[in-house]
């Protein structure tokens, strides 16, 4: 492979991870980074059905209650987004 | 040389033809070699002379439907289009007139003699009635032409002409219309065709037509430029002539050194004047500048730059004073730079153009772009390269312009359709992007409108490229779109050759979209279904051609829609004959599989007398389409064997199984085909049986063609059907016709090893005599004939040891042994298969002659440098050390070695490949520490090639005798100097960990050192395959308890992940990657962390990559991971992650 080839299959590779939610760059601000993390914990939590009933139990809910819930948390998980600044 | 100087014995010169011969061609040296090639590679040059209509097409301005107050477009277009049509009949007329002249005597037409003068006149006279407003004169000289007028209207002759110009706006000649009256008139068309263009360009002009038929004028040369004066006055003897005055009052439009056109076709009558008065350029254009320029202002340097394209970019070839220009100029001038650098630039200054024009394309409008670019392509010597360009820029232009190209659809539509019908795949894909974006761009409204005239035109050319970019619109925007519209021209009644292109349209459709028809299938049928019954020939047959392409796309569903169509087809084979019928044919042939087997059945019946009453057919289509039809016939599932063997099978043998058939390449594909087909109905022995007289046929290629057959029928099917009677036959069939052959074939080969393999062990009773031919053919004179019985003997060899005849192995293997001094290398390689093939079936210890032997023979056998030689041996010795290595002396072993490492420098991969294996045999067998001193040592060779098979050899003894014996050695051999070496062992390493896997968890500890050595060397390359080891490494002992050497190793590769270059930035991402496999995404997270909102951009870069690429492959597992930052919460926002902070 010859290294132009190469780096762009690099390039490529880096638009693929562009495609992912999730994903970062170099300009991404706090905000944005931790709703993502907030984000895949609730889903997590979801996905797990051991995190799920363990929370269940401390919250003293029903196991769909609590699902749902955490699914209700995931749109705007902290909360509406900062005001930009005027620069 | 003169006489009286005496001979000198050393002084002999060449003979003296000899000389001459090199003075001609000196003479002859400016004469260019690659003129003939150059020729080959322009597009018009190669194509044929339908495909070269395209030159001879008119376009017009297509109107903008949508646009107020410009409704001329649609009808404008249809009545140029009567005109265009009535112009053509009128031609035929007077035509056929003077043809009927011809033949009545009245010899007109001599060549020596000017017609009389009334003739042209009235001739003239017809067409320029038949022309009407269209046609304008092309000489705008408004005095002049007022001139001209009064001459006519004076003169008696013109008498009925006077009579037109008292109403002159109805009917005006194009000989006498002033193109001022053009632009005047406001019920005046603003269409213009070739025929009126201004020959100064003004830049306050109306914008100047595209000139479609280009080549008239653009190509020509210093071949058919107008004579000059002086070179008049060198060929016409200047005694007995004088030169006449001209009459006066006499002005010549130009003068004639300035003129740069000339049309071709004298037809035409007239000049087309360039507008630039550039001496250099003119010159450049006329051909009679020798240099042409490779650097232009404004442009720079271009890849070349051809006579052709001077007259196009003329105006940026001088220098000019630009603050002159008006900015009209500019942009044209602007526009010309950067075509000229996309179509003769080199890749980098083509790139730039192409965005340029992209971006601007806005800005510069459509018009001014397309005037430009569609002459480009309708020159005559555009080569493939250059029109793939131009079409490019088309392409990406459209994108931006969207509906402003609306006036100019008709324009591209010209220049692109022939693309749709070109011998070259590719541009046939160009086409069909360009047309689906236009139509995308212009709406279905629009192009419907402009496509309508061209539907139905006179020129057939036009109708079928019509057609095709019908059907691209129609995957463009959908077929439900254009249904209405297909299902109106379908049933046209004005004209017939409407009603052919609907139809055709719908065949293309078909051809085109494939399944995706299925859900209109029904539409498009009842659509063209009375096209069947049409009165008109070419549209019966256009309809069956349809039907046969839908049915063809719809394959194998979709048998409901046809319906309708059934009975008329039926009934239209017992009507039809000759084109007519094979079209019908052809439809049925492709609905006839669809549908249920009990109706496929039924109608097979009906359709089989038809076929075979056309067995007889002389016509070679008519015969094509009767063997497809009975191919596709006899593979539905409702057709009986009985009813082939009863129905079938006599005639088409009859017809079809003679020696004229194998003649023509088509014909006799086709046979064979059909008769694997039917033999799949039939059973091998009905037809395999009719044929095996004809292996002993007098014709060769008759014989072939048997061959072929019975081939491909016992390879499907097998040999289990024959009968012992048959296969006496056969076989003595197969012997005969392999021993007859003239011309060695692999068809008579591969029947050959088919068939016997096929009857497997009852081929015993004829062995004798199969390997006696071979023994014959293998002394044989002819090295072809040897080769063929060596390749034959390889396919027999398994067969010869089913049926125990060892003894007969053994004779082949010891004359093939003393064969192997064969000089020809294709043969040779064969003789070697062949002892290959007889090793590997009778094993290593009964091998005759011993292994022991044969091996020594081979060694110097291995430095043919032929391939297939390579191949072959390295196969053999490869097997010999696999499978009997102990039978050989470790000497020769080691021989064979060196002559290995040579092997590793084949170009063919099968045999460096075959060679790194063997080393791993021979060292399995002797022991890896003498192969491995041999490969180690090979690190130091110049080609890379042979040190990376050598590291890969490395890798691979490594795999076969345990890592442990290999990697003291290489890590010693790390301690060279020698930069080749070190990089060497390191990319064996790489290889054996790659190898190895888990086992690598024993050796990580013994090579942390010397990666912490090469991970910290200057070297690039060095800490990149450093890299890569470590990959392999974390991946091999992920959870085997080494995290501490793998999180010493990460410390190492880390920092590297601010490399650039992009095979060292690949193998540092890639170890890690692989270390969040072993170490865990926890604790590449922490790593990472600490650059995500670093200060410096480019460090933030790096690690959001890194950060993403873990994000991706462990996003999950991160959660736990994540830091709390509850503290950073401010107003609304709350950071604090509460479900993970609940405990019970």
């Amino acid at each position: 492979m010859s290294s132009e080839l190469r780096y762009t299959a690099n390039t490529q590779l880096e638009h693929l991870h562009a495609r992912y939610t999730g994903t970062g760059h170099a300009d991404l601000t706090k905000y944005e980074w931790l709703t993502h993390q907030h984000r895949d914990t609730l889903a997590s939590i979801v996905g797990h059905p051991t995190l799920n009933s363990y929370l269940a139990i401390a919250e003293n809910e029903s196991i769909g209650r609590i699902k749902f819930e955490m699914t209700e948390r995931m749109l705007q998980p902290c909360g509406p987004p900062p005001p930009k600044d005027e620069d | 040389m003169s006489e009286e100087t005496p001979r000198l014995v050393d002084s002999f010169t060449a003979p003296k033809e000899v000389l001459q011969e090199f003075a001609e061609l000196a003479e002859e040296e400016d004469v260019d070699p690659f003129a003939e090639t150059a020729s080959k590679r322009q597009i018009a040059a190669r194509q044929s002379d339908y495909h070269n209509k395209r030159f001879n097409r008119v376009a017009n301005e297509s109107g903008d439907a949508f646009k107020d107050g410009d409704d001329s477009g649609y009808k404008e277009a249809m009545r140029l289009q009567m005109l265009e049509k009535e112009e053509q009949r009128v031609k035929r007329l007077i035509e056929d007139k003077e043809k009927q002249d011809k033949e009545e005597g009245k010899e007109n037409m001599d060549l020596d003699r000017t017609p009389p003068r009334a003739e042209i006149q009235a001739a003239a006279q017809e067409l320029a009635a038949a022309a009407g407003s269209r046609r304008k004169r092309r000489w705008d000289v408004g005095d002049e032409d007022e001139k001209m007028e009064d001459i006519k209207t004076d003169s008696k002759e013109w008498s009925d002409q006077a009579l037109e110009s008292s109403a002159p706006k109805k009917r005006r000649s194009r000989w006498d219309a002033t193109p001022a009256d053009v632009s005047a008139g406001p019920g005046e068309t603003p269409k213009r065709s070739r025929w009126d263009q201004t020959p100064a360009a003004q830049p306050d002009a109306p914008p100047i037509p595209i000139i479609m038929n280009a080549p008239g004028i653009m190509s020509e040369d210093k071949h058919n430029r107008y004579l000059t004066d002086e070179e008049l006055d060198a060929i016409l003897p200047s005694q007995g002539y004088s030169i006449v005055t001209p009459p006066p009052g006499y002005a010549p439009l130009v003068a004639p050194r300035s003129l740069t056109a000339t049309p071709i076709s004298t037809s035409l009558g007239g000049f087309e004047i360039k507008e630039s008065s550039d001496a250099a350029a003119v010159a450049a254009a006329a051909g009679l500048a020798p240099e042409l320029p490779t650097e232009i202002p404004g442009v720079g340097n271009l890849a070349f730059f051809k006579p052709e394209d001077a007259q196009y970019f003329a105006k940026i070839l001088k220098e000019e004073d630009e603050t002159e220009l008006s900015v009209d100029e500019m942009k044209e001038r602007k526009i010309m730079r950067l075509l000229l650098k996309i179509k003769n630039g080199t890749p980098p200054v083509r790139k730039t153009a192409l965005r340029q024009i992209t971006d601007k394309a806005r800005e510069f409008g459509a018009g001014p772009l397309f005037d430009k670019i569609l002459p480009l392509l309708m020159e005559r010597t555009l080569e493939d390269q250059e029109r793939h360009l131009l079409v490019k820029v088309i392409d990406r232009v459209l994108y931006k312009l969207d509906d402003l190209v609306r006036p100019y659809v008709h324009k591209i539509l010209v220049v692109i359709e022939p693309l749709l019908i070109d011998e070259d795949y590719y541009a046939r894909v160009e086409g069909r992007e360009i047309i689906s974006n236009l139509s995308k761009a212009a709406g279905l409204a629009h192009m419907i409108s402009t496509m309508r005239p061209d539907i139905d035109h006179a020129d057939e050319y036009v109708r079928n490229t019509t057609a095709r970019a019908f059907s691209v619109v129609a995957s463009a925007l959908g077929i439900p779109s254009l249904l209405p519209f297909l299902k109106a021209v379908c049933r046209s009644k004005k004209s017939w050759q409407a009603r052919h292109t609907g139809i055709r349209i719908v065949q293309q459709i078909a051809i085109m979209m494939g399944c995706a028809v299925l859900p209109h299938l029904r539409n498009l049928v009842d659509c063209v279904a009375h096209g069947l019954q049409d009165e008109q020939q070419k549209v019966r047959t256009m309809t069956a051609l349809a039907l046969a392409a839908l049915a063809e796309a719809a394959a194998p569903y979709g048998i409901e829609s046809f319906d309708n169509v059934l009975k008329p087809l039926w009934l239209g084979i017992r009507l039809h004959r000759g084109k007519g019928l094979a079209a019908f044919l052809k439809a049925i042939g492709f609905i006839i599989p669809l549908m249920d087997p009990e109706y496929a059945s039924y109608y097979t019946k009906e359709v089989t007398v038809i076929l075979i009453r056309e067995f007889q057919t002389s016509d070679e289509e008519m015969k094509k389409i009767v063997l497809k039809v009975v191919k596709q016939c006899a593979a539905t599932e409702g057709v009986t064997p009985h009813y082939i063997k009863q129905d079938i099978l006599p005639d088409f043998f009859k017809a079809f199984w003679v020696r004229r058939m194998a003649l023509d390449r088509r014909n006799y594909k086709q046979v064979v085909e059909t008769t694997v087909e039917l033999a799949q109905k039939a059973g091998v022995s009905e037809i395999v049986g009719r044929v095996v007289n004809d292996l002993k046929d007098e014709a060769e290629p008759y014989r072939k063609m048997v061959m072929e057959t019975i081939t491909k029928v016992i390879a499907s099917l097998g040999a289990s059907d024959i009968d012992e009677r048959l296969e006496v036959r056969l076989v003595d069939g197969i012997i005969y016709s392999f021993q007859e052959q003239t011309t060695e074939d692999q068809v008579m080969l591969d029947g050959f090893g088919t068939v016997v393999n096929a009857l497997g062990i009852r081929v015993k009773p004829y062995l004798t005599q199969i390997v006696s031919t071979i023994l014959w053919r293998l002394n044989n004179k002819s090295a072809k004939v040897r080769q063929q019985a060596a390749d034959l003997t390889t396919r027999l060899a398994i067969v010869i040891k089913q049926c125990g005849e060892d003894q007969l192995l053994s004779k082949l293997g010891l004359v093939l042994f003393e064969q192997l001094g064969e000089e020809y290398p294709d043969t040779l390689g064969s003789i070697i298969a062949a002892e290959g093939a007889i090793a590997n079936v009778v094993g290593m210890t009964q091998m005759n002659p011993p292994v022991k032997d044969l091996l020594p023979r081979m060694t110097p056998i291995l430095r043919n440098r032929h391939e297939k030689v390579q191949e072959a041996s390295i196969n053999l010795i490869g097997r010999i050390a696999d499978r009997g290595a102990e039978m050989v002396p470790a000497r020769e072993w080691m021989r064979i070695c060196f002559e290995l490492l040579d092997l590793l420098k084949a170009h063919k991969k099968a045999i460096r490949r075959a060679a790194v294996n063997s080393f791993g045999y021979i060292a399995k067998s002797l022991g890896p520490q003498d192969v491995l001193q041999v490969l180690l040592t090979n690190l130091r060779v110049q080609e890379r090639q042979s040190r990376v098979c050598s590291t890969v050899a490395i890798a691979i003894v490594a795999e076969t005798c345990g890592p442990f014996t290999c990697i003291p050695a290489i890590l010693n051999e790390y301690r060279t100097a020698e930069l080749n070496v070190r990089t060497g062992c390191l990319k064996a390493l790489s290889f054996v960990f790659e190898y190895v896997g888990p086992q690598s968890a024993y050796y990580v500890d013994s090579v942390v050192t010397m990666l912490e050595d090469a991970l910290t060397d200057r070297d690039l390359v060095h800490r990149q395959t450093a890299s890569t080891i470590v990959k392999h490494l974390a991946l091999g002992v992920a959870g085997l308890g080494c995290e501490d050497s793998m999180l010493h190793l990460m410390n190492l590769v880390w920092p590297n992940c601010f490399e650039t270059s992009p095979h060292v930035i690949g193998a540092v991402m890639d170890a890690i990657e692989s270390m969040r496999v072993t170490l865990g995404p926890g604790v590449l997270l922490s790593y990472v962390m600490q650059g995500l909102f670093h200060p410096a951009r480019k460090v933030r870069e790096v690690y959001w990559r890194i950060y993403n690429s873990l994000y991706l492959g462990a996003a999950d597992a991160l959660v736990p991971f994540y830091p709390d930052v509850g503290e950073l919460s401010e107003g609304q926002n709350v950071y604090d992650r509460y479900a993970l902070q609940v405990f019970i």
